[in-house]
């Protein structure tokens, strides 16, 4: 199959899954993680650097960036301001203008704050970021931030390492059908049918972390997230057959 | 002079560099971003920059996140 690139801006992709580096108990692990799920892309945090922080010891030192594009995450912002600032904080480290804007409304759900969000989103896009925005499955906000100029609108599946898979895929539809900018299923993936859901549904592209990290073997996981992500690639692409009521026999009919 | 570092207050001489207050708690400057007093200091601009008494630093990096 010859599938197309995946533009987000500037940037180009042939992987469409899309993995983070928190949770995992060594750096060693992660990297063969991240091996295994061909992803180009992954998620970092910011956060204080610790005295001490010496070449060797770092993430960015477990990272080839001639293989991995890195997404700065704002995650642990409650506001539209303390975003901006990691978001700035994050450009600032000199790897690109990418950011995977995180406004949260709620320590227990992880739900995004919307009204932050968007504020945030048309802030940072004036000041020229490439902006892939976490959201709920909300398609009216999901437009919004479309409109407010964001590079990708990424709606949660489920809450955040919940693992519950996509919960409302009539959500998800309606977002797809509605905004031009790609959407990609962020959060809420528990394993890899789920992946193969959210790719079938017409997403562009999923990205995990908990799913991943969490499972009992990372490595084997990242591998099943990655075929997975092909595997609703695929029947997406080849156009699956409508759902009906009745049966529909395979066999010709008997004719004696 | 009393510089507060990432929150903690640490005692420093009169003209120590940006540069030098990294290289004395072990950070490689390749690694990190730097706010200081709230507002971000270039990397270029780490060996010139001068502290004061009572300058408040953010030194940020990446870690694991998703």
């Amino acid at each position: 199959m010859t599938d197309t690139v995946l533009k987000l801006g500037k940037y180009e992709f042939n992987s469409r899954l899309f993995v983070g580096t928190g949770k995992y108990e060594t750096l060693d692990l992660m990297k063969e993680a991240l091996e295994a799920s061909g992803s180009e892309v992954i998620t970092v945090a910011v956060r204080r650097a610790s005295v001490g922080c010496k070449p060797g010891e770092s993430l960015l030192d477990y990272i080839d960036q001639e293989k991995y594009t890195i997404l700065p995450n704002t995650a642990g912002c409650y506001s539209a301001d303390e975003a901006v600032r990691t978001a700035r904080l994050a450009r600032e480290m000199g790897i690109s203008d990418l950011i995977k804007l995180e406004v949260l409304g709620d320590k227990d759900t992880l739900l995004p704050d919307p009204v932050d969000t968007l504020k945030a989103t048309e802030i940072l896009v004036k000041e020229g970021f490439t902006v892939l925005v976490y959201t709920s499955d909300d398609p009216i906000i999901a437009k919004r931030l479309e409109d407010a100029g964001a590079t990708s609108v990424m709606p949660a599946g489920a809450p955040i390492g919940s693992g519950q898979g996509i919960l409302n895929p009539n959500n998800i539809r309606i977002i797809l059908e509605t905004l031009s900018v790609p959407v990609i299923v962020d959060a809420g993936v528990g394993t890899a049918s789920d992946v193969t859901a959210a790719m079938e549904l017409g997403c562009v592209g999923v990205l995990l972390n908990t799913g991943i990290a969490g499972a009992k073997d990372p490595v084997q996981m990242a591998r099943a997230m990655k075929l997975a992500c092909e595997s609703g690639r695929l029947a997406y692409l080849s156009g699956r057959i409508p759902k009906k009521l009745y049966a529909n026999a395979s066999s010709p009919l008997k004719d004696f | 002079m009393q510089i507060t570092v990432n929150g903690e207050n640490r005692e420093y001489s009169t003209g120590t560099s940006l540069s030098e207050l990294l290289k004395s708690i072990d950070i490689d400057e390749r690694y990190v971003a730097v706010e200081l007093n709230r507002k971000i200091v270039p990397r270029t601009q780490f060996s010139e920059k001068l502290l004061a008494e009572n300058d408040t630093l953010e030194i940020v990096t990446f870690v694991g996140g998703g």
